[in-house]
């Protein structure tokens, strides 16, 4: 830093150096790049330490569903099932929590009078500030009985569908218990982004549908609904985000077995997230390894949601400029 | 088609502020009236009262009489939805929906009234309407294209495209040339004189120039003082309203932008 040398001859320079500047600039970019170094070293540290148990794995890590992992040799496992329990609880939460959050969103921003609408939204953010275990509390204690005899109709009048073949378990410690649970979890997060971008609906859009004889649900398909997609499927997809690194809840409430059904009525299904959390304790020999190598997996999985959804975000903000 | 707008006695409130006092007035069908008068005097809110459109407006609201023929807009069971499928609207910005096509665009409104409207009626609509709005000719090929890919004129005629397809009786235009070339604005007031023929045609312009070019009659409205309510000073043929004015007030609005 040369701030201090007096100032050559000829015309000044264009712009002065201000220590002040420099030192913010400098902590800014250093936060920038922390961030970066923080990630990289993540997935750096999950790296190494997958790598033993991995090599010494005897099945295919990616197509097996074993988990025998706990011995000092010949450890057979594969994420298989995990994956797939993974992204179905998710995906069950994302299909119930979607459209619940857009039409709470379109009632806070386009139907609710405004004395209830702040306090409504208000109550939503709160929904995400309830710890993770007492969802998993009020889903093992309060809502799984009360599923258990809608689960026993679903599964006697619905049954030859396979999501809902029985017989169903007598707990409701089950999928679909899991995904309604993370539903609620992620309800705050697509609501609030929904709510955000339906706000910025142009006033000139919403006029020009009104104005030809559209009625408010009209106004909403023709105006805000195109206008809002970008962000809707964002904000699905940082919920999504969530669903799939949900740990505590889907612990508590899944009764587990490494299996891979859309059968969502019975017991069985894990998550990766609740098998590490559940099995790390016990773990011995390769075991802790072989639960790294799957947080590896959970960490690729929620890399890849979260940068489609900047990705989709991005380039919806761009077809609407 | 185009029918006659009968206001009497129309007082307009934001809340508790009185923003339009007292405006009655006759606009003849299968003509252009134009509202002029200073910003801030009532005139776009009350052209938005003529087809109900300042309800959007939290807290806003119209008292008095609005016949359009023999329909009181403001009778008790009429749904300001039906109103403006009847009073048709054009804005200062244009407005085309972003996400659809030309097309789309042309056959929104359209489509709310009818659901199954056959192909070949939806694109007989969609050309007669582009043609109404002298666009169709700069289009026709592209009317798979975004309507944001269009000029600012273009977007214009667009819009009015939009508004006639809904086959309304009155078309309200609220400052349509204000955000546009000169060019444009000759385009767009060529598109007035011939849409007269059909339609009842109301403009609110601060272009006092296209008012004496557009409109058959003219209403001048102006604030009774600061933090007054706006009012209807004077209304009548366009060639007397800008050489002879009755009042004192229109003489010096008129004068004084000429000047």
């Amino acid at each position: 830093m040369t701030t201090t040398d007096a100032p050559p001859a000829g015309p000044p320079p264009a712009g002065k150096r201000r220590i002040g500047d420099a030192v913010f600039a400098g902590l800014a970019r250093g936060s920038g790049y922390l961030i970066l170094l923080i990630l990289a070293g993540v997935a750096a540290f999950l790296i190494i330490q997958a790598w033993p148990s991995l090599s010494a794995n005897t099945v295919s890590f990616l197509g097996s569903r074993e988990w025998e992992a706990n011995t000092r040799e010949n450890p057979a496992f594969g994420v298989a099932a995990l994956a797939f329990g993974t992204v179905l609880a998710a995906a069950i939460a994302l299909v119930i929590a979607t459209p619940v959050a857009i039409g709470v969103a379109l009632f806070i921003v386009y139907y609710a009078d405004s004395r209830l609408a702040s306090p409504l939204g208000y109550l939503v953010d709160l929904l995400a500030a309830i710890p993770s275990v007492v969802y998993g509390l009020w889903g093992i204690g309060f809502l799984a009985p009360q599923l258990v005899p809608v689960y026993e109709a679903l599964t006697r009048y619905l049954g030859w569908i396979p999501l809902f073949a029985g017989p169903a378990s007598n707990s409701a410690r089950t999928m679909l218990t899991a995904g309604i649970v993370l539903a609620v979890m992620i309800l705050p997060i697509i609501t609030a982004m929904s709510r955000d971008v339906f706000k910025q609906v142009p006033q000139g859009h919403r006029e020009a549908a009104l104005a030809m004889g559209a009625t408010r649900w009209e106004m909403i398909r023709l105006a805000v609904l195109p206008f809002g997609k970008s962000g809707v499927v964002g904000g699905a997809m940082l919920g999504l985000g969530r669903a799939l690194g949900e740990t505590m809840a889907v612990a508590m409430i899944l009764s587990p077995a490494l299996v891979i059904s859309f059968a969502l009525l019975k017991s069985g299904n894990q998550t990766i997230a609740a098998h590490i959390a559940l099995q790390y304790p016990e773990a011995t020999g390769y075991g802790v390894s072989a639960l790294i190598a799957a947080g590896l997996v959970l960490f690729a999985i929620t890399l890849a949601v979260n940068m489609s959804a900047r990705y989709v975000v991005a380039r919806g903000s761009k077809e609407s400029r | 088609m185009a029918k006659r707008i009968d206001v009497s006695g129309l007082h307009v409130y934001y809340g508790d502020f009185l923003a339009v006092e007292d405006v009655s007035m006759t606009i003849e069908p299968r003509s252009v009236t134009a509202f002029i008068g200073s910003s801030g005097c009532g005139k776009s809110t009350f052209l938005r009262t003529l087809n109900r459109m300042h309800e959007v407006t939290p807290g806003a609201y119209a008292q008095g009489k609005v016949l359009i023929d023999d329909m009181d807009i403001y009778g008790p069971d009429i749904d300001p939805v039906t109103v403006r499928g009847q009073v048709g609207m054009v804005f200062q910005k244009a407005n085309p929906f972003p996400t659809m096509s030309i097309y789309d665009n042309v056959i929104a409104g359209a489509r709310l009234n009818s659901r199954r409207m056959s192909r070949s009626a939806a694109d007989d609509l969609v050309e007669e309407s582009l043609r109404g709005a002298n666009l169709w000719e700069e289009v026709k090929d592209r009317l798979g294209k975004p309507g944001a890919s269009l000029s600012g004129g273009q977007q214009q005629r667009l819009c009015i495209a939009r508004a006639t397809a809904v086959k309304p009786s009155v078309l309200l235009m609220d400052e349509p040339c204000s955000a546009l070339d000169p060019i444009s604005t000759l385009a767009i007031e060529d598109l007035i004189h011939k849409l007269k023929e059909d339609y009842t045609i109301v403009i609110v312009t601060h272009n006092m120039q296209q008012a004496a070019r557009v409109s058959d009659r003219t209403a001048f409205f102006n604030l009774a003082g600061p933090g007054k309510p706006g009012k209807l000073i004077e209304m009548g043929e366009t060639s007397q309203m800008f050489t002879r004015p009755e009042k004192k007030e229109t003489e010096n609005y008129i004068t004084g932008r000429f000047g």
